[in-house]
């Protein structure tokens, strides 16, 4: 990748959340371990531990490995209803330390059930390290801080 | 409350190949009030935190028995404390925040004040203004304080209870039970993390699933596919004296692949060739010395304790109406834990909780009994397994816990 200028990096950017929300929306979840560095830090925790400073995470995986075990146990081993996802993500801010761009981004992740309501199902914030690798941009670390703590039934597609 | 009224029309159907709970327990609105006096609010001891959640004094934290708020905190002298969670006065919640560090308790309506014992302190505008108003001169402070509840704490468990009458608390466990506590709390904790879990349907059909060992190796492919628990593992499903309480464990690595492919052969996608991309995931320590891996200890009515391989938690059930309760996990480990110990805890705990690997699939059994059955009201469900009795199994292939648990409830309710 040739060096970026900042429109640049933040069209590259703009486009890296949105490929990775219409990934999971789509739910072509079989790609999703591809948005990460093979090692990573993929965490779902809650506003309410952060506040705390309890460690704990519902998802926590460190490996793009772990990722692609998730994902197989979910489609192989896991029973849950089927739903489907549809992130809004947006007020995208690029900070850049070195080459490291630290990017924060609000969410909200509506889930549509098979009785065919939708309803808000979590929001909160992405916190994330995105570094440029071959292939493009991933994903070292992506934090997703909910501000929603309490899960309805249950919490099964990543975030 | 009620107490002393007459019990709901319930038809429990008596067979005699096995045993049958009626639908209507999971949906009848008079059912659920009465478990709100007779069993939240009445002989029992319910579960409302971790001393690890309020260290110091001052310190509270907002729960719930069953639907009765309450408030969990440590007095002055670091004695733990529950109170209602309610003013004297004209019922409001004193305790707005979940958790918090306070000195005094207030209550911002009338600005109410109580100490951490639930005293009442003071009443702004007793002697009224300008000579006019004022409470009536027979006003007594010490007549309206928060309601105390009685309290016990078991190595760093507390208990609360609205009797005056219940036995104490460890006699109200049995030693099955306590001796459970004392072997996962067996030194100081240290807290990893509150998750709250909502979940559409009754509080007893968790009940129900946290004693069903039939269950989990069924329902739960991650734990059957890497082994964590199969039904042909060592394992035994016992209860207290009362069949009040049941506790659930197993031994990994104690089954034959050989014979588990036989005993699995109907069994959907059963398949011990599944492997991990990153087994990290199931790296842990062997921490305790009786080679017992997982433990499922079911402590009515509102209390799950749970070790699965080196994650340990306590669910705790609150009810919100008939239809819906929430389970609160908190996580934990030991204060003396080194962070390779504190890693290992935090990345097994992929498998628990409402996005646990393991135990996501719970929340989902609830619902679709809840669905299939809130209309059914004549019709009852069919309990066998093991043998149709309430009984203590030395193997994972029974039902008895579950018609030891209802068989204490209609007592309980008097049904």
């Amino acid at each position: 990748m040739h060096a970026r200028s900042p429109f640049e990096q933040s069209h590259d950017i703009a486009q890296l959340l949105a490929r990775y929300a219409h990934c999971i929306d789509d739910d072509r979840l079989e790609e999703w371990p591809d948005f990460f560095t093979d090692a990573c830090d993929y965490r779902v925790v809650t506003r309410d531990n952060v506040d705390r400073g309890l460690p704990l995470a519902a998802i926590a995986c460190h490996s793009r490995g772990m990722l692609q075990d998730r994902v197989v146990s979910l489609r192989h081993a896991n029973v849950y209803e089927k739903h489907r996802y549809r992130h809004l993500v947006s007020n995208v801010l690029i900070d850049s330390a070195g080459e490291t761009l630290r990017v924060r981004s609000s969410f909200a992740v509506y889930r549509t059930r098979t009785n065919g309501a939708s309803d808000v199902f979590l929001v909160g914030m992405y916190d994330d390290e995105i570094v440029a690798a071959e292939g493009g941009w991933k994903f070292r670390r992506r934090t997703v801080i909910c501000d929603t703590s309490r899960v309805d039934t249950l919490l099964v597609t990543p975030l | 409350m009620d107490m002393k009224t007459n019990p709901p029309m319930l038809n429990w159907p008596d067979r005699a190949d096995g045993f049958a709970v009626p639908y209507a327990v999971f949906s009848d609105p008079a059912l659920h009030a009465r478990e709100q006096a007779r069993i939240f609010g009445g002989e029992t001891w319910s579960f409302v935190g971790l001393e690890a959640e309020v260290p110091a004094p001052g310190d509270f934290k907002a729960t719930a028995i069953g639907a009765h708020p309450v408030i969990l905190v440590r007095d002055r002298e670091g004695q733990l404390r529950v109170l209602e969670n309610r003013c004297a006065h004209r019922g409001a919640l004193v305790c707005r925040e979940p958790r918090g560090r306070v000195t005094r308790l207030s209550c911002v309506y009338h600005q109410w004040n109580y100490d951490l014992t639930g005293r009442l302190l003071g009443v702004p505008f007793r002697q009224g203004a300008n000579g006019k108003g004022g409470m009536p001169a027979a006003f007594d402070p010490a007549c309206h304080g928060l309601r105390a509840l009685r309290v016990t704490a078991l190595h760093g468990l507390v208990f609360a209870t609205f009797s005056d009458t219940v036995e104490p608390l460890a006699d109200y466990l049995g030693s099955m039970v306590v001796d459970s506590i004392a072997r996962i709390c067996n030194r100081e904790l240290r807290l990893l993390g509150d998750q709250q879990q909502y979940m559409h349907g009754n509080w007893k059909l968790y009940a129900e699933n946290t004693r069903d060992p039939y269950h989990a190796s069924l329902l739960h492919l991650f734990h059957n596919t890497f082994g964590l628990y199969r039904s042909t593992q060592t394992g035994a499903c016992v209860m207290d004296g009362a069949h009040r309480h049941t506790m659930l464990y197993t031994k990994a690595n104690t089954s034959n692949a050989d014979t588990d492919r036989e005993v699995y052969r109907d069994v959907r996608s059963y398949d011990s060739s599944f492997k991990l991309a990153d087994p990290s995931l199931l790296a842990g320590r062997a921490e305790f010395t009786d080679g017992i891996t997982l433990v499922i200890l079911s402590v009515f009515p509102n209390l799950v304790l749970q070790q699965i391989a080196n994650t340990l938690a306590v669910r705790q059930i609150v009810t919100h109406g008939p239809e819906a309760f929430e389970l609160v996990w908190t996580h934990f480990g030991y204060a003396d834990d080194d962070a390779e110990m504190q890693r290992i805890r935090l990345v097994q705990s992929n498998l628990i909780g409402p996005a646990g690997l393991i135990s996501m699939e719970d929340g989902e059994a609830v619902e679709i009994v809840q669905r299939a059955v809130r209309e059914s009201q004549a019709h009852a469900s069919y309990i066998a397994m093991g043998g149709g009795h309430a009984e203590d199994a030395d193997h994972l292939v029974t039902e008895g816990a579950i018609i030891g648990f209802w068989e204490h409830y209609r007592a309980v309710m008097a049904l």
